[in-house]
C-alpha cells in the first residue's frame, strides 16, 4: 500500500521513467539502425527502480551503477545528449568515447559509473564510502539535518554469487560505513534463473547474514521503492551503517540487444508485463486524479523534443582525435 | 648516511606518509594488531590508531577494491597485499577497475591508490607463496609497476608513488626485509621514472631488478675478477620502463644479460629483450641472453628452490658464455 503523492512530485516521477524509457527505445531503435555498437543493455521494466531509488540522493551522495545504467545516469540528472553521444562513441560522450554503452561516468554528479564486472562495483562503493567516513563532508546537507554522504550501489541478483558481494557486505558492515546496497533482482544472471544458482533466494537472508538491515520491495511500484529508499538511505546518513534493499522487478527486453530468450516463457513475460511499472504507475495517477491526457501529452511532447535534441547533439559531434587514442591512459601533469 | 633494514625502510617511509599527509591511510592483511605479516607496520597502529591503520578481513579483492573506491573519494590509501600469490584474488579490481577507470571516464577520474605487496622466493615458502610475477602486473597500461631494491628505492618509492595520480604497485622482495643497507637519514621520495646503473662496466650489460640485484651484483664483482667489467643496471621502474638507460648502456657494452627470477615464458625478461632488439639490434655483438626461474611452480626442499632461482654462479656462467671466455 503506497500513500499518494503530492501531484507535482508524482508527475516528475512518471516524467523521469517515461524519459528513460523513450531515451532506451530510441537507442535500440539507432542501435538497429547501426549507429549504436557494442553491447546495449536496455533497463526496460525496471524504470520504477533507478527513478524511485534517485530520489533519495542529494548531489553530494555517490552513484555506482552496473553495465545496465542508462537510466541511473538519466534519473541521477545527466544529460541526454552526453548519454546518446557516448552511445554513438563520439568525443561529446559522457566518456569521450571510451566507455560507450556500459560506462557512463560523470563526476560532476558523482556518477562512478557504469561497471561491467558482475559485483566489481561493490568493493569500489565499499572504498567510496569508506573515504566519506575518514573524511566527513562540510555541512550543510540536503537531507537530514545531521547526517553526512551516503553511497548507493546498484547491482544485479546475479552479482550475489560473486565473492565480492559478500566480501563487500561484511566489511561495510564491520567497518559501519555509509553504504546503501540496491540489489536490482531481475530474476535472471543473464539467463540463469536465481534459483537455478542459489542455494538461498532470499537475498534479503543473505545480508542478514553479515549484520545488515535488510528488506525486499516491490521494484515494479516506484512509490514503494522511493519509500524504501528514503528511509534506507536516512538510517545510512545517520551513521547507522550499510543497508541491503531489494528490488522485485523484470527486464522486458533481451539481456542485451537480441538473445533467443530460452530461459523463460512467453507467459511469464506476459504476466510481469501486467505489472510495467510505467502503465501502472499512470493508471494510478489517474485514479487519484492526479493526471489528466493533456498532462501526459505536455510530459510526452517535452520527453519526445529532449531525445530528439539528444540524438542531433550524438550526431553533431565530433570524433574523438586517433592521435587521443592514449590520452588518458595516465593522469597528465601540468 | 644510517644503516637500517628495509622492513624499517619501508616502515620509515609508511610513517612519514602518514604524518605528513591526513588522506593517508595503510589497510591490509594483519596490518595493525599483528604489526605486518612482514614487521613493516610494526608500531604503527599504536601511533596513528585504528582509524588509519585498518586490519581488513581475508578479502582482498575487495580491499583493494575499497582502496581504489577510496582513491577516488579523495583519500590516499596504502593497501598492504600480503604476497603477490594473494594478490591474484583482486586482479578483477586491478585490471579492470584500477587500471581502466581513468581511461575508460574519458579522462574524468584519478586513482592515487599505492598497493604494496611482497613477491619473489628463497625462503623455503614452496609454489604459493613464491612467485614473482611483477611481471604479469607490468603488462596491464593504467598502472605503475615499481620494484624497489635499495633500502633508499625502499622508503622513497613509497614516498614518490603516493604524490602519484594514478595508482602505482610496489613489488618488495621478501627475501629482501631483512637485508641491511645505508640511506640518508631523512632520505625521502625519489625518482620513479628512470632506471639506475648500479655498476658501471664496459664488457657486458646486465639487467636486472627486485631482489635478483644483489646476486647480480655479487656475480658483477666476481666477473671483474677474471677480467669482465660488467655494467649493472637495475630497471627499478617495470612499468612505464626506462627503455632510454638500457639502449644507452647496451649501445656502448653490445652485449646483454637478463637477469630476471620469474619464469622464461613470457617473462620481464622476454620484454626487456625484445626492446633491445628493436632499439640496439644493430649495436649487439651476439644475442641477448637470459637468466630466469625454471618453468616449475617454486619447490619447498632447499636445494630444490635453489636451482629453480637465478643463482650469481649462472649469471656468471651466462655472461662468461656470451664474453667468449671459457
Amino acid at each position: 500500500m503506497t500513500l499518494e503523492p503530492d501531484r507535482e512530485h508524482a508527475l516528475l516521477l512518471l516524467h523521469q521513467m517515461l524519459r528513460i524509457r523513450r531515451f532506451e527505445e530510441k537507442a535500440a531503435e539507432l542501435y538497429s539502425l547501426g549507429k549504436i555498437r557494442g553491447f546495449l543493455h536496455l533497463y526496460i521494466g525496471e524504470e520504477a527502480v533507478a527513478v524511485g531509488a534517485m530520489q533519495a540522493f542529494t548531489p553530494d551522495d555517490a552513484i555506482v551503477a552496473t553495465y545496465r545504467e542508462h537510466g541511473h545516469s538519466l534519473a541521477r540528472g545527466t544529460p541526454a545528449g552526453p548519454l546518446m553521444a557516448e552511445l554513438y562513441g563520439k568525443a561529446n560522450g559522457c566518456a569521450r568515447g571510451r566507455g560507450g554503452s556500459m560506462h557512463f561516468f560523470d563526476a560532476s554528479r558523482r556518477f562512478y559509473g557504469g561497471l561491467a564486472i558482475v559485483g566489481g562495483g561493490l568493493p569500489v562503493a565499499v572504498g567510496l564510502a569508506l573515504a566519506d567516513k575518514l573524511t566527513p563532508p562540510s555541512p550543510p546537507y540536503q537531507v537530514g539535518a545531521k547526517g553526512g554522504r551516503v553511497t548507493a550501489c546498484f547491482f544485479g541478483d546475479g552479482a550475489v554469487a560473486e565473492g565480492e558481494f559478500h566480501e563487500s557486505l561484511n566489511l561495510a558492515a564491520l567497518w559501519k560505513l555509509p553504504v546503501l546496497f540496491l540489489c536490482e533482482n531481475n530474476l535472471y544472471a543473464m539467463g540463469t534463473a536465481l534459483a537455478r544458482h542459489q542455494s538461498q533466494t532470499d537475498i534479503a537472508l543473505k545480508a542478514n547474514a553479515y549484520a545488515l538491515p535488510a528488506e525486499a520491495v516491490d521494484g515494479m511500484d516506484v512509490l514503494a521503492v522511493e519509500a524504501a529508499t528514503q528511509r534506507a538511505a536516512e538510517s545510512v546518513r545517520q551513521g547507522a551503517g550499510p543497508y541491503l534493499l531489494e528490488f522485485r522487478t523484470y527486464r522486458f527486453r533481451a539481456h542485451s540487444m537480441y538473445d533467443a530468450e530460452l530461459y523463460r516463457t512467453k507467459q511469464e513475460v506476459e504476466q510481469w508485463k501486467e505489472r510495467e511499472p510505467i502503465s501502472t504507475f499512470e493508471g494510478l495517477l489517474r485514479e487519484w486524479k492526479c493526471l489528466t491526457s493533456e498532462d501526459l501529452a505536455k510530459i510526452e511532447a517535452a520527453i519526445d523534443a529532449e531525445i530528439d535534441e539528444a540524438v542531433a547533439f550524438a550526431e553533431a559531434g565530433p570524433w574523438e582525435p586517433v592521435e587521443d587514442l592514449t590520452k588518458d591512459v595516465y593522469t597528465e601533469r601540468t | 648516511m644510517i644503516k637500517i633494514t628495509y622492513r624499517e625502510a619501508v616502515r620509515a617511509g609508511l610513517r612519514e606518509a602518514l604524518k605528513s599527509d591526513p588522506r593517508v591511510f595503510l589497510m591490509g592483511e594483519d596490518v595493525g594488531r599483528y604489526g605486518g605479516a612482514y614487521a613493516c607496520s610494526r608500531g604503527l597502529l599504536e601511533e596513528f590508531g585504528p582509524e588509519r591503520i585498518r586490519d581488513t578481513p581475508l578479502s582482498e579483492s575487495t580491499f583493494v577494491g575499497a582502496g581504489i573506491g577510496a582513491a577516488l573519494g579523495g583519500m590516499r590509501p596504502i593497501v598492504e597485499v600480503m604476497t603477490v600469490n594473494f594478490s591474484l584474488l583482486a586482479l578483477d579490481q586491478i585490471v579492470n577497475n584500477a587500471a581502466t577507470i581513468r581511461h575508460m571516464s574519458g579522462g574524468q577520474f584519478s586513482i592515487p591508490l599505492v598497493v604494496r605487496m611482497a613477491t619473489g622466493a628463497g625462503r623455503q615458502v614452496a609454489a604459493q607463496h613464491s612467485h614473482s610475477l611483477e611481471g604479469w602486473y607490468a603488462h596491464i597500461p593504467g598502472i605503475k609497476v615499481l620494484s624497489p631494491a635499495t633500502v633508499a628505492d625502499a622508503k622513497g618509492m613509497l614516498l614518490a608513488a603516493l604524490s602519484e595520480p594514478d595508482p602505482v604497485f610496489l613489488f618488495e622482495h621478501a627475501f629482501l626485509y631483512p637485508m641491511e643497507g645505508e640511506m640518508d637519514e631523512h632520505a625521502g621520495p625519489v625518482d620513479i621514472s628512470k632506471a639506475a646503473v648500479r655498476r658501471p662496466g664496459q664488457d657486458v650489460t646486465l639487467i636486472t631488478f627486485g631482489g635478483s640485484l644483489w646476486k647480480t651484483l655479487e656475480a658483477s664483482e666476481r666477473l671483474a675478477l677474471t677480467g669482465i667489467e660488467a655494467e649493472v643496471i637495475d630497471l627499478r621502474v617495470l612499468r612505464p620502463l626506462d627503455t632510454a638507460t638500457i639502449l644507452a648502456s647496451v649501445r656502448k657494452t653490445h652485449r646483454a644479460v637478463i637477469v630476471d627470477e620469474a619464469w622464461r615464458t613470457g617473462s620481464f625478461a622476454a620484454e626487456v629483450s625484445a626492446q633491445l632488439m628493436e632499439g640496439a639490434f644493430y649495436d649487439l655483438d651476439g644475442p641477448v641472453a637470459r637468466v630466469c626461474g625454471a618453468e616449475v611452480p617454486i619447490p619447498y626442499a632447499k636445494h630444490l628452490e635453489d636451482a629453480a632461482l637465478p643463482s650469481v654462479e649462472g649469471i656468471m656462467r651466462t655472461v662468461r658464455a656470451l664474453c667468449w671466455q671459457s
